[in-house]
């Protein structure tokens, strides 16, 4: 059957253009498209590396500045209370120097106070001796206004001296 | 909408052939089978249409070399649609070389001539192919020449080719071949894309398509002979080791090379059965497709209803034959390719143990 018989000028066209068709595309054609889709797909694989890499350092950044922020905030909170401190240190320091300021003030005041009084009470002590020396006197001028008397009194003081 | 274009030409172009045909059918009976058989095989005229008793066809040249004349080249016009005989050459209407250009002898033999290179149908139908190839792919490479790997990805018809591209390479080549596969890549996509093309332009019914090319054992036989060159010429030492002392009891290769010669055999059988599958498939889509038209013509003949009724049937039977005939010309191509990386991939085995 003919349909299965090759055909010699068949055979001869179909090797001569297959084959300058084979030469010519396997020269300029396939290499050429596969090459640049081999490197696009290169291409796309280094920028989505690419692409990755930023994001992460993006992360990072982000990170880093959350870090910072909070940071800056554990900062201010630490200041903050710091000064807090301080200020209730300062206040609590002049209120007890106070304090101090005043018991001692008032120490002060006591025992000078109290030398007041001594010294009033020596006074007083004194004054009284003086108004009973006085007083003393004056009775013994009184009762020493007659002789007998008087002789009555060396005598009983004679008596007092002998018995010693 | 370009495959209901597609279909729609190959409708047509499928009618067209069998028209011509019905105006003889009243006078004679209308032989199916001949019409099949002009379709798939060869012809040094490509016939177009014929409108009354007007045969429209382009007519080819005709290039032979006569042992007694030497060369010769005409136009096939010249043979008066295969009536005449022109410079001691007609075309024969019977015999063992029935259509094909056959010389009258000084001794009035009848002989083929020594060498017929004309440009048949088919021949011109390989031309044009590789010509529409050759055009799309350095078009289409071209496209990439331009451009740089950082630029974007190409859209419309340059997209869909690299996309074929990609999907051949990646998809068959890579796997099937294995390591080196860049070597042989040009070879099975220039292969696919020949045959995809070519069974493409098969099913277009009009001139520049229409040519029973990949349906012809010739160009078959070609492609199957360039994929059993690349399998065996760069196949490793490990591979000639299995076909000449395979892996068996030694019984079955020592006092009788029993193993060697069937795997030698096998060496002729893996091209053959890709020579016949292409050309089968090829083939049997075309002679489907020219029946399921044909039934139309031989169904009139017989009666007005009968014939009309069936013609509804015949023209929905073709419009899912040439779809199917489109999903063959995709599959056949894919296939071709894919066995010939397989083969190229098993001949370059490595060593291996166990």
């Amino acid at each position: 059957m003919s349909l299965f018989t090759p055909d010699s000028g068949l055979l001869f066209w179909m090797i001569l253009s297959f084959g300058v068709v084979f030469v010519v595309l396997a020269k300029w054609g396939f290499p050429v498209i596969t090459r640049m889709v081999d490197d696009r797909k290169r291409y796309i694989d280094q920028s989505l590396e690419a692409a990755r890499e930023a994001n992460v350092k993006l992360e990072g950044i982000k990170a880093e500045s959350e870090a910072l922020v909070a940071e800056a905030r554990n900062e201010q909170r630490r200041i903050l209370k710091e000064a807090a401190d301080t200020r209730d240190r300062i206040v609590g320091e002049a209120r007890q120097q106070a304090q101090a300021e005043g018991a001692r003030l008032l120490a002060e005041a006591r025992t000078q106070i109290q030398h007041e009084k001594e010294a009033a009470l020596r006074d007083i002590r004194r004054q009284t001796a003086e108004l009973a020396v006085e007083v003393a006197e004056k009775i013994m001028r009184k009762q020493l206004a007659d002789e007998r008397q008087q002789m009555h009194l060396v005598e009983r003081l004679l008596d007092e001296v002998e018995r010693n | 909408m370009r495959t209901y274009i597609v279909i729609l030409l190959c409708m047509m172009g499928a009618w067209l052939p069998t028209q011509a045909s019905s105006a003889h059918a009243e006078d004679e009976s209308f032989n199916v089978k001949d019409i099949i058989f002009d379709h798939i095989g060869d012809a040094y005229e490509w016939h177009v249409t014929t409108i009354g008793d007007t045969h429209v066809s382009i007519p080819l040249p005709v290039i032979v070399y006569s042992r007694e004349t030497g060369w010769h080249t005409f136009l096939s016009s010249h043979f008066h649609h295969g009536t005449e005989a022109y410079e001691g050459f007609h075309i024969a209407t019977e015999g063992d070389y029935k259509g094909k250009v056959v010389e009258t002898l000084s001794t009035g033999e009848v002989a083929r001539p020594m060498i017929d290179i004309s440009l048949t149908k088919i021949a011109v139908g390989i031309l044009i192919n590789s010509l529409l190839l050759v055009g799309i792919i350095l078009g289409v490479s071209r496209w990439y020449k331009r451009r740089e790997a950082s630029d974007e990805a190409p859209r419309g018809f340059v997209g869909v080719m690299e996309m074929l591209i990609m999907m051949v390479y990646d998809g068959i080549i890579k796997p099937s071949v294995g390591k080196d596969y860049e070597r042989y890549a040009p070879y099975l996509l220039t292969a696919f894309f020949f045959i995809f093309l070519s069974n493409l332009m098969g099913l277009v019914p009009i001139f520049p398509g229409g040519a029973n090319v990949t349906g012809n054992i010739a160009i078959t036989l070609v492609l199957a002979v360039c994929t059993f060159l690349a399998v065996n010429l760069f196949g490793t030492r490990e591979y000639w080791r299995e076909v000449l002392w395979p892996d068996v009891p030694m019984w079955m290769k020592c006092p009788l090379p029993l193993m060697p010669v069937i795997e030698i055999f096998g060496l002729f059988t893996k091209p053959f059965a890709l020579t016949v599958r292409l050309l089968a498939n090829i083939m049997a889509g075309h002679s489907v497709i020219l029946a399921l038209v044909c039934i139309i013509f031989v169904t009139h003949s017989m009666g007005g209803l009968l014939g009309g009724s069936m013609t509804v049937i015949s023209v929905l039977f073709s419009i899912f034959m040439n779809c199917l005939e489109l999903l063959v010309a995709f599959i056949q191509a894919y296939v071709f390719t894919m066995l010939s990386a397989v083969f190229i991939g098993m001949a370059r085995v490595e060593h291996h143990k166990g």
